[in-house]
This record gives structure tokens, sequence and C-alpha cells, in this order.
């Protein structure tokens, strides 16, 4: 036997373990889904299928497909504000704060970031309810008359959700503006940049792979995630998450839930492929 | 511009730390409600969380779930990134793709898939469910990290000591692991806090014996309360506490 | 579009060192000077306050006559081609050198017009609409090149441009800088560390060491005739033989050497010692000869001082023997003060 080929057999071999747990427990229960998908339920029993009722219920039952945009327009808002708040905060830590406080600025504007995601749900709550610090401050300073709600409604998911993401976002552009080269912010002004137009036209577009990556994160953690709408929104409004939730607990809806589940995972796909082109792009 | 700059910093600095702010100062809240007006400082709500029977038992049980499912994800996540580093393989691309593919699915998914498997193998819902779940989520991250560490020196390191007669075994645990120390260290830090904060897969996989994010979010269905901020910024604490350490132990001397 | 700098005491220190002692340079408008120096010697640092990424402690700095000083890079006519060449990696070759024309407010088409012209000067003008990352080292030199000239400078500054290229390709684009520095006719200031290079480009090498000037001269000068036994040294290879004065000549290892008297440091260049000379060396030994296409290069062992070594470079047509007994003479002999 060859050299190579006794080389490919001991990097298969170690690679073995990893490829088949994800086998079993990643793609087998996705399987195990997708078929549950394509069944539906009569009484408390499902039926196996394969059939396409439960994606016909989707797209027709008001309650279902406007969870799917519910979610998404959380998503998409979160996502632009997270990286319009996130990158001249990184940029300040970068290059606006002194380098030995560098490192402890950026610990931070991200330490919350490692606090249990339930907390910081619970958090907000109180930040926000009727009777949080928020309200207590604008009635107490006579700008508000009265109390208004926030909590139990989108703006509630929505900043919650912003806290988080403006964290990761400002980790990944920040790690990106660091990796830069002082060098073409020199080059540019030594060309006769303003400060304003290095920024537009040389850094700004350098920093699009941190960018991209950190949004793409953001859009497939936020448009996936259960805890913060349902501690912070309320049950008003339901997002696509919610709806799974509801099917397992309500009726034990599998086949649903299941559907539901897998439209979620072809909008992460969509995201992903849309993305894919930056995730990638090689830096010079 | 400049003072622009810092004002923009001291704002996006309250907006971060406020909610954990409140969380910390109202753990204190000597009453029944964690809102203000601040009735005094009382150490109470400490008092009650450290008694709380369920709270110290998902509490280790949450320690149980990480320690394990952080460690079985690390060994795997080095033995394939070791593969990987040694040749190329057959389809390489395609089963890279496969093992980094739960990294951008939502845990939610992952653990509703998981759920129905289980439901199928007439598996019961346990932490031992649950720490597979989580074994499914940290290993990518592992293999991502662990494959970025091992570059161009580590490969000729690696062929070297083959050279010099080293076994397999001894060429992973003698030199590739030391070589790639931090990494390794970063990748199982980063794989405990994932494990020790994940709620969803918890969620739907354990019953009797929960964790702790689970613990936590069943004290939320009673309401706001003062001691839900006390096990709040104990769990603050403990991270804080770890990243501190991590930073002083592993970047300080990397930067060196 | 040229013009000259005139540097004048100026003095530069970062937080706990200085990096330039009270540096004094006029460098001619239109002259190709190079810094030359071993890493840590200030030739950056004096680069970066010509080009106004700096400001120096004490001093003044003036071009074209116009003090400087304090004036940052945007309004300085100066550009930089930088070590890392900073090409902006989203962006063609052709926006990269129309960069400076367009913050100047040019047109496109007229700025498009223009950067072609510079892409054609370093032959890359097949490649205008390609990014950077498409490009090989030599070639990404070249555009930095072009752009840095696109903003038509007074003054370039090159800061190792060539140290991230092979030996051979550096050759070229050696000369390649020397035409085009002739054809634009601009001033060019160059840092480098190799001395091969600064002798193959400049009119005028500075040899710095230490935040100080060590020598300012043409390259015959600078090799030929150095001032200090530092640039010497960094210069070339050196035969070193202490000397003191005795009678009209000196006394040496080798013995009395009629050479004018004086005290130090007598310094021969491998190339001025040989079988033939101003004066003779002793007969020595040939103890290791390999032989290096344009000459052979032998280590002899004076008779005299059997436990020194002499390096000699004999012409291709010699024969050198291992063991063979011969007599050397040297010529071109400076003596240079031993450093303090």
């Amino acid at each position: 036997m060859s050299i190579e080929r006794t080389e490919k057999r001991l990097g298969a071999g170690l690679a073995a373990p990893a490829l088949l747990w994800t086998g079993a427990f990643f793609v087998l229960p996705f399987a195990a889904m997708v078929w549950m998908s394509l069944g539906h339920l009569e009484g408390r029993t499902v039926v196996p299928g394969p059939d396409l009722g439960t994606y016909a219920r989707i797209f027709t039952d008001p309650s279902l497909y406007k969870g799917i945009r519910v979610s998404l327009e959380i998503t998409a808002t979160v996502t632009v504000l997270s990286v319009l708040l996130a990158w001249p905060l990184a940029w300040i830590i970068a290059t606006r704060v002194p380098a030995r406080w560098r490192r402890l600025a950026l610990l931070l504007a991200v330490l919350p970031f490692w606090t249990s995601y339930v907390v910081r749900s619970y958090s907000w709550a109180l930040v926000l309810g009727e009777k949080g610090v928020i309200m207590n401050a604008l009635t107490g300073l006579g700008i508000l008359a009265e109390p208004v709600q926030i909590l139990a409604t989108r703006a509630a998911t929505v900043i919650g959700f912003t806290h988080f993401f403006v964290m990761l976002l400002t980790l990944t552009i920040y790690s990106n503006l660091v990796q830069l080269s002082p060098n073409y912010a020199r080059a540019a002004e030594d060309l006769g940049a303003s400060r304003w137009q290095v920024i537009r036209l040389v850094i700004l577009p350098l920093t699009l792979p941190g960018v991209m990556t950190g949004a793409f994160l953001t859009f497939v953690l936020c448009i996936g995630d259960y805890i913060t709408p349902q501690i912070l929104g309320g049950n008003n409004e339901l997002s696509l998450p919610q709806l799974i939730m509801l099917q397992l607990g309500r009726r034990g809806d599998y086949p649903l839930a299941s559907g539901l589940s897998v439209v979620l995972m072809v909008m992460v796909t969509l995201a992903y492929a849309a993305c894919a082109r930056w995730l990638k792009m090689e830096r010079v | 511009m400049r003072y622009l700059s810092w004002a923009y910093l001291a704002v996006m600095f309250g907006f971060i730390l406020l909610p954990v702010a409140v969380l910390v100062v109202f753990s204190f809240q000597d009453g029944r409600l964690p809102v203000p007006p601040f009735n005094g400082p009382t150490t109470e709500w400490y008092a009650k969380v450290l008694g709380d029977r369920d709270l110290m038992a998902a509490l280790g049980n949450s320690m149980l779930v990480a320690l394990l499912s952080s460690a079985v994800a690390l060994a795997l996540g080095f033995l394939a990134a070791a593969g990987f580093a040694q040749t190329r393989l057959p389809g390489g691309a395609l089963m890279r793709g496969l093992i980094i593919a739960p990294m951008t699915v939502s845990y939610l998914i992952i653990g509703l898939g998981l759920l129905q498997m289980f439901n199928w193998a007439g598996v019961r819902p346990s932490l031992m469910a649950t720490g597979i779940g989580h074994v499914v989520i940290n290993l990518p991250l592992c293999f991502a990290i662990l494959s970025a560490a091992i570059g161009a020196p580590q490969k000729s390191a690696l062929k070297a000591a083959r050279d010099l007669g080293a076994g397999e075994a001894q060429v992973l645990l003698l030199i590739l692991a030391p070589m790639i120390a931090p990494s390794l260290a970063a990748a199982f830090f980063l794989s405990f806090t994932f494990s020790w904060d994940e709620f969803i897969i918890a969620f739907l996989l354990t019953r009797f014996d929960v964790t702790l994010p689970v613990e936590i979010w069943s004290m939320l269905r009673s309401g706001l309360s003062p001691e839900t901020n006390a096990v709040g910024s104990l769990v603050f604490l403990v991270s804080v506490l770890l990243v501190v350490t991590l930073e002083l132990a592993l970047f300080r001397k990397a930067s060196k | 579009m040229t013009a000259d700098v005139e540097i004048r005491a100026v003095e530069h220190r970062f937080e706990l060192f200085t990096a330039l002692h009270r540096i004094d340079l006029s460098i001619n408008a239109g002259e190709f000077v190079v810094l030359l120096g071993p890493s840590g010697c200030g030739k950056t640092t004096l680069l970066s306050l010509i080009g106004g990424f700096l400001t120096p402690s004490e001093g003044q700095i003036l071009i074209g006559g116009r003090d400087m000083t304090h004036v940052g890079p945007k309004l300085r006519p100066t550009t930089t081609m930088f070590q890392d060449y900073a090409l902006f990696p989203h962006m063609t070759l052709r926006d990269n050198v129309g960069f400076g024309l367009r913050m100047r407010g040019m047109a496109r088409r007229a700025r498009d017009a223009k950067a072609m012209e510079m892409l054609a000067m370093v032959g890359l003008d097949d490649k205008a609409g390609r990014k950077p990352h498409a490009l090989s080292g030599g070639q990404r030199q070249r555009v930095a090149l072009a752009r840095a000239l696109a903003a038509e400078p007074d003054v370039l500054l090159l800061d190792e441009p060539l140290g991230a290229l092979d030996l051979k390709l550096r050759r070229q684009m050696q000369d390649e800088l020397k035409s085009i520095q002739r054809r634009v006719g601009t001033t060019f200031i160059h840092v480098t560390h190799d001395q091969e290079e600064a002798m193959a480009i400049a009119d005028r090498i500075v040899v710095m060491n230490a935040g100080k000037i060590e020598h300012c001269g043409t390259p015959e000068e600078v090799y030929l005739r150095p001032r200090t036994l530092f640039s010497a040294n960094f210069m070339g290879e050196l035969n070193r033989l202490p000397v003191r004065p005795d009678g009209s000549g000196v006394a040496s290892p080798l013995g009395p050497l009629p050479v004018p008297p004086s005290e130090g440091i007598l310094c021969l260049r491998p190339e001025s010692v040989g079988l033939t000379g101003s004066f003779s060396l002793g007969r020595a030994r040939l103890t290791e000869a390999a032989f290096f296409g344009a000459h052979h290069r032998c280590h002899f062992a004076p008779l005299s001082a059997p436990d020194m070594r002499l390096v000699a470079h004999l012409p291709q047509g010699s024969h050198p023997e291992i063991g063979a007994e011969v007599e050397l003479f040297g010529r071109d002999p400076v003596i240079l003060p031993e450093a303090a």
C-alpha cells in the first residue's frame, strides 16, 4: 500500500468520529423532521405521509404565514439597526481609543454578551416594564405624563435583540478593523482624502467581510430565537419560533412544528446563499 | 469629531451595560419587586438562592452537561481537525461542510429534530440527551477553531515527528496538542459557555432534571422577583470571572 | 514637478528613546537619494517626518522652500509608496491609480485617461480593470508606484518598496525605478537596508546609524572613501588591520606598510587585495578558495601573522591552489579612527 493511501486512511479514520456524530445526531434528526413534516395529525396521532398538506396549511392559514412575516420583519430591523449602531462603536474603539485602553474598552462593550441569554432578556423586561427604570425616569423628569407600554410589544423584542447583536457585530467588525494595515488609511490621506472620505471610500468597503459575517450570524440567531420574543414581545404577535413551540405544547402537532422548522431552515439557507460571496471574500 | 466619538462611546456603553447594571442593583432590593424605588440593600435574596435546592441541583446539572459535552466536542473536533490536516481527503470539502453545517442552523431546529428522533427511538428526555445536542452545536465550533490553528508550521512539525519515528497517538498528543494548546483552551472555554448558556435544546430535551437556564426560565413564569435578579447576577459574575481569567491567561500571553 | 527638501536640525523622540538626533540634510530637486541603514537606525522615521505622518519634536522640514513641519500628509507635495503597497483591494487598478486625482476633484473621464497613462508607463495598462489580488508582487509594486506618481508629487517617498520581492525581480525593479525617476524628474527619497540596492539606484546615499547620519555622498564616495568605520563596514566586506604611525608609514600586524601615517584601522576591500597593487602586504599562504563566477574568493593567512585571515577577490583567470604561498599587494587604502 502506498504512503499516500496510508495517510488518507489515517486522516479519514481521525475524521470519522466527528462525521459519525454529525450524521447520527444532526443529519438523521433533520431527515426525521423533514419526514414528519410530510405527515399530518389526526386526533392526537401522527399519520405518516408523504403529503404536502402541512405546507399548504402554512401558506394559506394567516395565523401561520403571518408568523413568517413577523419574524422576517423583526430580523431585518434588528440586523440593519445593529450594523448601524455597531460599526461606529467598533471603529471608535479600534481607532480613537488609546491603544492601552483598547482591550478594556472592547471587553466592556461586549461584557453582557457572556451572560446567560435568558437572564439578559429578563433584565430588559426589568428595564422596559411599566414600573421599570426607563419609565420611572421619563415620568419622573416630566418628559412623559403616563408610562407608555413598551414591554410586550415588538419594540421590546427589537431592543432586546439589538442589544445582543450590537455586541456580536462590534466583535466581528472590530476584529476586521484591527487586521487592516494602517497604511490603507495613510495612503488615502496622503493622496488627499479627507477623514470622512478615508472612512467612506476605503475603510468601510474593507470592513464588508466583517459586517457581512456579523450580519449573517445576526440573521441566523435572531430568526431562530424563541426566548427574546417570548419574554419581551409577549403574545400579541407571534414570531416563527414562538409558533413552532406553540404547536409542540398545545396539541403535540409535530408535523406542523416540523413543517414550520423546515421553512425556517430554508430561510436561513437562502440568507447563507446571499451572503456566501462575502463570507468567503479573500482579503488582500 | 473627537467629542462626538466620546459621546457616542458613552451612550453605547450606557445602552449595553444598562440592563446588567439594573439586574445587579435590584438583586439587592429590600422588597418584593425589583423595580424603582430602590429600598436599600439586602442580601436576603442571595441567601434564598443559595438555599434553593432546585436551583443548586440545576446548577450542578448545567456544570456536568457543559463539562462533558465540551470535552466530547473538543476531542471529536481535535481528531477531525488533525485528520483533515494530514492529507487531502477525497470529498474533503463535502465532509468539512458536513461537520461545519450545524453552526448555521438554528438551535431550535437541532433540538426539535433530536426530540423527534429520540421519541421514535424510545429515548426519554434527559441530561444525556441534552448533552448529545450540545456536542452537535459545539463540535463545528471546536473543529473550526482548531482547523484554523493548524497551519504550515504545525503540519511540518507533524511530518518531522513522524520522520523521527513517533507513532500516530504520540504525534497527536506530544506534538500537535501542545502546539495548539491556546486554541484548545479557547475552543473548550467557548463550548463550555455556549453549553452553559444554552436554553432551547435543554428545554426540549430535559424533563425532570433540568439545566440552569431552564430552571431560571421556570422562575420567570412567576413574574419579576429580586430572587431571579440574584440568580442572574450570580450567573453573570461567574461568566465575567471566566472571561477575565481567559483574557488575562490567553490573550496577554499571546500579545507578548 | 519636483522640489528640493531641506531638513534643519530635526530631532525626533518617541516615548522612551530618541529616534533621530539633530539631523541636517539637503536634498536637491530631481535627486534620487537613498536612506541606508540597519533596522532601527531612524531611516523610516525620517521618511515619515518628510511625508507628514510624524511631526518632529524639534527642527524644521522645508519642501520647495516652504516650511512643511506642521502640515499634514494630505496637503504636502509628497506621496508615499508604502512597504506593503497599501493598494485598496476593493478597487480596480484604474481606480487605485486615479484615487489621488479623484480626491482633487478631477472628473472621471480625465482621471481615467491619466490613470491609463500612468499604468502604461509601468506596463500594466492591459490589466487596468483587474483588482490588486489578481497581480503578482512585482506588478503590485508597479501599481503602487503609478498610484503615487499619478498624484504628481514634487517628492516621492519610497519605504523599502522592493523588500518583498525576490532577488532577480528586485534587480529588475531597481533599473526600472531609476529610469522612471529620470523620465519624470521628481525627487525620489528611498529607504532600504540593502547596500547593493542603494548603490544601484542612488545619486546620493545617506548612511544612517543610531539616529545619526554617518556619511552622505555618491555611491563611489561612500564605498571607496567611507568616512566612518560603520559606513565602511555597512557598505561591504572589509579587511581590517589596526595600525599606528611609524616614521613615514604605519606599523601593522603585517609589519611596516608604506601608507600615510595615521592611527586607526586600515580598511581594504577584498577586491583591493590581490597579486598586484600599490604596496606589498608581504607573503601569505592560501587557505581556502571558492569560485564566485566573476571572481575567486580567497582566504589568505599572512606568514607574518598566521592567525589572521585576509579575504581577497582574485580574477577569474587565476588558478589559486590551496597551500600556495604568494606575495599579496594592496591598493586604495583608507585609515579610519576606531569607533568611540
